[in-house]
């Protein structure tokens, strides 16, 4: 099967301190892959050079076939490839009406609109309520997002994602500052992704990588060091090493 | 993170079910002070009008700072653009019908804030500021430079505008030129009230409070804070073309660094990102300006400082934004 996402060799340091060295990776479509590894292993840096928020030192990367390494963070999310923060952003006075509806409107090439409201276009508002329901945020559409919990913001980072329906989702922790008890809003919506929409999740909760994932990659020093099967992941040795390097107890937490 | 610290104090949005309602009010809070002031002091039409004026500059200034977090000192240069092109339009081609000098206004206007957009927007935060200081400085010197068709410093004189529509004399005490702008403002603002709502206003509110978020969505904050300074100028232009009818003079102070922070400081005063802001805010400092400077203008001086210093430290949301956040407060506290 052909690649949707292609990264070839990409290389990045911050004054000396290599903290990507020559990742290539590529994703088909449908894959459900996560990204582990240790803090500061480069996860969120490759994420911020794959969508242009960072300039890489060298590597490229491809849509489709297409190289998409010169364009800007825009023209790469009109491209297909979205992410999601890991320390939320979010528009702190405007209510996750207005985040959803906006990013509906974007992806539909209306955001430029200047005479019309989303309240009156009722595609809109159906698609946004049912993204909103989904994220069980139903209740919160209409209070301002710098007055709801963290929690439920993280959750609304994941209903913009979802309402650009792109080819490659990027999902930097997205379970990160949810409660516990409200995990299982993040894997319903992720069950809810179209298939053939290539997932990349960045997470330490190994309980859902092992639910959600397919395919795990394991990233450690700004180096992929495993990339298989997530029955393989604990077994492998480098694995194990990378961990203990940082934690006492491998395979319990990433 | 916001762009500038400018924009932290905007007001919020009040979330109500039904908007419209809350604008309807609006306009017609407006038209009730209009008609008042018609009434209780109908020897100062001519201050009315100007304030009226400098209300869509203050206007103007509120989309690009309260809904889009710019930072400038140089918004002047919209107006004086506007009351330029309407005078010389006049003065130099003939063109003498109101409506036509207020519609060469507009596009004037649009034209300076998409110039003056385009060499702000290069930079953030204090270079952003200090560009549009330096653009209100070349729009200014240009005007000076140009002296056939502007006047030079002595100001462009011998405007005069037919009567509006044929029929309404732009008479001495100004009554129609105060009706005109009453018209032209409440106009005005129910398209800027369409526009903040609208999809692209919430862009540009998302633009302010966090640009790499709305380029993560996919959109252009270069394009949309560019597509809003030309309609901001074209608002501005309309107040400068309605100062050049009203009052048939035009002169560099149009222009000037001084009535770009003034405004600022009208927009602060009353509160940025609401655009009902921008009403109280120029009336206050306005009628102010009026009554003080005219007893003592040292005093004058004393008191928009002190205004200021309470405003900022007090009620960094302005007086609109202040009295709003109450208002919603007091609303939410009964059951
Ligand atoms: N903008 C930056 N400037 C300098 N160093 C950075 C920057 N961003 C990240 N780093 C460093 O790069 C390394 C990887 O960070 P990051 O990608 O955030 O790791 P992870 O997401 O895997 O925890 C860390 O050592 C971090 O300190
Ligand atoms: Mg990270």
């Amino acid at each position: 099967m052909s690649a949707i996402f292609e990264v070839e060799r990409l290389k990045k340091s911050f004054g000396g301190l290599d903290v990507t060295k020559d990742v290539s990776l590529s994703m088909a479509r449908g894959d459900r892959l996560a990204l582990i590894g240790p803090n500061g292993a480069g996860k969120t840096t490759f994420v911020n050079l794959v969508t242009g928020h960072l300039q890489p030192s060298s590597g490229r990367v491809l849509m489709d076939g297409e190289d998409i390494s010169r364009f800007n963070p825009m023209r790469r999310v009109r491209a297909g490839l979205v992410r999601s923060f890991q320390v939320t952003r979010l528009f702190s006075e405007m209510t996750p009406e207005e985040h959803v509806a906006l990013a509906i409107l974007q992806r539909e090439g209306k955001s430029g609109r200047m005479a019309e409201n989303f309240h009156a276009m009722p595609q809109v508002m159906r698609e946004m309520r049912g993204i909103l329901e989904t994220l069980n945020l139903g209740a919160l559409a209409t209070v301002p997002v710098g007055e709801i919990a963290y929690g439920q913001q993280r959750l609304l980072e994941i209903a913009l994602a979802m309402a650009l329906r792109p080819k490659v989702l990027l999902l930097d922790e997205p379970a990160a500052g949810v409660p516990h008890s409200d995990t299982f809003l993040i894997e319903n919506a992720l069950a809810q992704l179209p298939d053939d929409l290539a997932v990349l999740m960045i997470e330490h909760d190994m309980d859902l990588v092992f639910r959600f994932a397919k395919r795990v990659v394991v990233l450690a020093a700004g180096e992929i060091i495993f990339d298989g099967s997530p029955r393989d992941v604990t077994e492998d040795a480098r694995v194990r090493e990378a961990y203990l390097g940082s934690y006492a107890h491998a395979g319990s937490a990433a | 993170m916001s762009a500038t610290d400018i924009s932290t104090s905007a007001a919020p949005a009040v979330h109500t079910g039904r908007p419209w309602q809350r604008d309807l009010i609006g306009i017609a809070v407006i038209l009730l002070a209009a008609i008042g002031g018609y009434f209780l002091f109908p020897d100062n039409l001519a201050l009315l009008t100007r304030i009226i004026a400098i209300m869509l500059l203050v206007l103007s200034l509120d989309l690009v700072t309260g809904y889009c977090g710019v930072a400038t000192l140089g918004h002047a240069a919209l107006f004086g653009a506007g009351a330029y092109a309407a005078g010389i339009a006049a003065v130099t081609f003939g063109i003498t019908e109101p409506l036509s000098m207020i519609g060469i206004g507009a596009i004037a206007g649009a034209v300076a804030g998409l110039v003056s957009g385009v060499v702000i927007l290069r930079g953030h935060g204090l270079a952003q500021l200090v560009l549009s200081i330096a653009v209100i400085h070349l729009f200014h010197e240009a005007a000076n430079k140009a002296s056939t068709y502007t006047g030079g410093s002595d100001g462009l004189s011998g405007i005069a505008p037919d009567p509006l529509f044929g029929l309404f004399e732009f008479d001495l005490w100004g009554r129609t030129a105060y009706a005109f702008g009453i018209v032209l403002l409440v106009l005005v603002f129910v398209l800027l009230r369409i526009l903040v709502r609208s999809p692209f206003g919430m862009l540009c509110r998302g633009i302010r409070q966090d640009p790499i978020r709305v380029s993560a969505m996919g959109a252009s904050v270069k394009a949309s804070l560019i597509k809003m300074y030309v309609i901001s100028g074209a608002v501005a232009g309309i107040g400068g073309a309605l100062n050049a009818v009203s009052t048939q003079v035009v002169g560099l102070d149009s222009l000037s660094f001084t009535n770009s922070a003034e405004a600022l400081v009208m927009l602060v005063l009353g509160g940025a990102g609401s655009l009902y802001g921008a009403f109280v805010g120029t009336i206050v400092f306005m009628w102010f300006e009026h009554v003080v400077s005219a007893a003592n203008p040292f005093h004058w001086l004393t008191i928009v400082g002190a205004l200021l210093i309470t405003v900022v430290l007090f009620a960094p949301k302005g007086l609109y934004g202040t009295a709003a956040n109450l208002a919603k407060r007091f609303a939410r506290s009964r059951p």
